[in-house]
């Protein structure tokens, strides 16, 4: 049968073919949707981990006892995850283990831009790169293949592109594998110098093996098109390449992108006259090859960072720019904004309001850093707002202590806000630290997580709570707040910030999106009261606007959740049936 | 290669382009012929200027289309046809729902909704059709099936069985939605440009 599947679907359906059985992993876009399909197999055992460090850990502990094991990651994830990977990379596997790694070239939902390929090199394992979603089954599968027969945990390395497009994959059979039994072997498993030691000397004897493999592996291969013109590429880059060059170059088409086979890329050159080396990001396959000898273009033709295409490589390549059509007038940038009733906006209208240094975080409420709300100084990675203010209140003693808070999501708390919070009770900090609970994991879609009080498949569990949680590690001052409630949110955060002590203020609505969360009908600008101050724009609701000059309301986009009703001295905004 | 058709959709976050997509990849697929969709997932869809790809025909390589290259660009919303007007090839055709969102650098007034922006890109001399899919939505019973009165809207520009598209609505959309995205399909297949 044939189906329409999106690259991280088709990896979930190649985990599920090669027999998987266990998949840990913590939500991040685009590497998301690999869980959410793998868990609609009931064969394979799926579970949204706290963050992607434990994801592995637990990949591992299934690997070790006998099981075909997954953990999926977007590429900042791989950083948490890294610890692991290293050791097991020493370790090696008993029933095969796969990293899946979702770069984002381009930064569509990213901090950053970083190239996964080099944790490959670094940690010396082998990496597979597809180049759309029947590859992706594909090579889902023979990863765990390369798991198990070099004893080695295999990363299969996704970009945005290939985890976010749909293509036909011709669907297989599962194919039930058997528990690997289980043999105690401590100089396989415990990594004490003694054992690591040796264990070294054979990842290195592995690589080259691996290497050799590389050499005739069926998804490395050549496409010769006869053409005095070669191209090495992998992934996205390959399709971008056909549709641009089609069959004016011949291809080297790896599949296989660490280790790299040597003579195959030798074999290839000879071939041709000229070779060009196109790959997102890093020069990683261009450096191999100049580092062996192999004379090629890469980066002095193509670019370093962002995202690539086939208008990309016509530019660079041929010169090609193409002619289009634009409209004269200035069209307005539409940037990514908190949605209509969304619980983070009367937050951080508080926090505008406070003038406060605002230690930022991953999630939804990054967006607070937009305009109107410019509520947010730092975003630096999962976690790091509760640590990083803990850092900035100790540097700046009590003229920082009284003027910053740190927001963190529930699910970034989870992650890895709790123990930067340890942090700020064991070494005594003023420190204020704002938990946005809003009942799920939201930028990426809707993930529950260990303080919604259910699993990946929907099935109730216990729920972390989070005022007993904050209090058990040494926080006294835990409040709850309603951001509905603008008045109260103030109050709240006033009190906290002029108290003694750290504090812990957890502001509680569930995500508008959530389908179960009702929306009320939308509110509407009584045009006789409305006198055009504005001050209902200053809180940033997309559903807002000045429609001669009076404020208007989208009623196709207002839920109705009334915290702009606040704002207004006037009482111009209020429901439909009011103004009837 | 060169029988490939390419249709970029593009709205604001929350408009439902990611089901006209997967409606467009679904009928194709149907019809036996090599697809690719490209979605947007995470931060990019939370209200911004949001943009799907989809690529049918013999032979489909990159599921991206780039600038030049769409032979629809179908917009949900006027200030995005504006926008991705360069996408389109130079005998395309622009299918566009006249309604106006305003983005946040209009709404905090540091940016201007252009006036008569649909008459603009009609100046660029692109084929355009535009009409207001928002009031047909509501004639079929809700404002969220915006998203199917322009799959309508496409379907009578694509050459395509009429019949395969409602049956591939019928097997996207939720059963108890199906009678109401049904006729909201046939309001934007029948709809009168303005």
């Amino acid at each position: 049968m044939k189906e329409l599947l999106l690259g991280n679907e088709a990896v979930a359906r190649g985990i599920y073919e090669a027999g998987g059985k266990v998949v840990s992993s913590y939500p991040g876009t685009p590497s998301t949707e690999i869980t959410e399909a793998a868990s609609k197999y009931d064969e394979v055992y799926c579970e949204w981990a706290p963050n992607e460090k434990v994801a592995a850990e637990v990949a591992a502990g299934a690997s070790i006892g006998g099981a075909r094991s997954f953990c999926a990651m977007k590429h900042v994830g791989l950083n948490v995850a890294a610890d692991p990977l290293f050791t097991m990379s020493y370790i090696g596997v008993n029933a095969g283990m796969v990293f899946g790694v979702a770069d984002d070239p381009g930064l569509h939902s990213s901090q950053n831009e970083q190239d996964s390929r080099n944790y490959a090199i670094a940690a010396k394992v082998p990496m597979l790169e597809p180049s759309d979603s029947s590859e992706c089954r594909d090579f889902a599968k023979l990863a765990f293949e390369i798991s198990e027969k070099f004893n080695t945990p295999a990363i299969l390395r996704l970009t945005t592109r290939i985890s976010h497009s749909r293509s036909i994959v011709e669907l297989c059979e599962r194919e039930e594998i058997e528990l690997k039994p289980y043999e105690k072997n401590a100089a396989k498993t415990v990594m004490l110098p003694a054992n690591a030691k040796p264990k070294h000397i054979v990842v290195e004897e592995r690589t080259e093996k691996l290497a050799k493999w590389a050499e005739s592996c069926e998804i490395n291969r050549i496409e010769d098109n006869n053409s005095n013109i070669g191209v090495i590429c992998s992934g996205a880059v390959y399709q971008y390449a056909k549709e641009a060059l089609g069959s004016k170059v011949s291809y080297l088409k790896l599949g296989m992108v660490n280790p790299l086979p040597l003579n195959l890329i030798k074999k290839f050159s000879n071939m041709v006259d000229k070779v060009y080396v196109i790959e997102e990001l890093d020069d990683v396959f261009e450096t191999f090859c100049r580092k062996n000898g192999i004379k090629v273009y890469g980066k002095d033709v193509f670019p370093k960072c962002g995202e690539f295409s086939q208008n990309v490589i016509r530019k660079c390549m041929l010169n090609e720019i193409p002619e289009v059509k634009s409209v004269k007038e200035e069209v307005p940038i539409r940037p990514p904004v908190m949605c209509c009733g969304c619980p983070h906006r009367g937050l951080f209208y508080a926090l505008k309001k406070e003038k406060v240094f605002v230690s930022g975080d991953i999630g939804c409420y990054t967006l607070g850093a937009s305009a109107p709300l410019n509520a947010m100084d730092t975003c630096i990675c999962m976690g790091a707002s509760v640590s990083a203010l803990h850092g900035y209140n100790k540097a700046l003693g009590e003229k920082g202590e009284k003027k910053s808070v740190a927001v963190i999501g529930d699910s970034t708390f989870i992650h890895s806000g709790i123990t930067s919070l340890i942090d700020i009770a064991y070494n005594k900090s003023n420190s204020v630290v704002i938990i946005l609970d809003n009942s799920i994991t939201g930028m990426t879609g809707h993930q529950q997580n260990p303080t919604t009080g259910y699993t990946i498949k929907g099935d109730p569990t216990s729920a972390v709570n989070l005022e007993a949680l904050c209090k058990s590690v040494g926080i006294k001052n835990v409040r709850v707040c309603d951001p509905y409630n603008l008045a109260e949110v103030q109050k709240v955060l006033k009190e906290e910030l002029e108290s003694d002590g750290p504090s812990v203020i957890i502001s509680r609505r569930p995500c508008a999106l959530l389908k179960y969360v009702k929306h009320k009908p939308s509110l509407t600008v009584d045009t006789e009261k409305c006198i055009g101050c504005k001050a209902c724009l200053s809180i940033g609701c997309p559903a807002i606007s000045v429609k001669n000059k009076k404020a208007s309301i989208d009623y196709t986009q207002c839920v109705g959740c009334g915290v702009c009703t606040s704002l207004c001295a006037k009482g111009a905004i209020t429901t439909q049936e009011a103004v009837k | 290669m060169n029988n490939v058709k390419s249709v970029i959709i593009v709205g604001v976050g929350g408009q439902g382009t990611l089901l006209a997509s997967r409606v467009l990849g679904s009928a194709m697929l149907g019809l036996g012929v090599d697809v690719k969709v490209s979605e947007v997932h995470g931060m990019s869809q939370r209200g911004g200027s949001v943009v799907t790809y989809v690529r049918y025909g013999d032979k489909v390589y990159s599921p991206i289309i780039e600038k030049g290259e769409a032979d629809i660009v179908l917009a949900f919303e006027a200030l995005e046809a504006a926008r991705f007007l360069p996408w389109l090839k130079s005998d395309g055709t622009v299918i566009v729902n006249t309604q106006q969102i305003d983005p946040m650098p209009v709404i905090t007034g540091n940016a201007v909704y252009p006036n008569d922006i649909i008459g603009s890109v009609k100046s660029e001399g692109a084929k355009i059709v535009a009409f207001d899919a928002l009031k047909l939505a509501e004639q079929a019973g809700s404002v969220k099936a915006v998203n199917v009165v322009l799959i309508g809207a496409m379907a009578k520009r694509l050459e395509t069985d009429k019949e395969v598209w409602i049956d591939t609505i019928k097997s996207t959309v939720p059963k108890k939605f199906i009678e109401m995205n049904l006729k909201a399909f046939e309001l934007g297949y029948c709809a009168k440009e303005i």
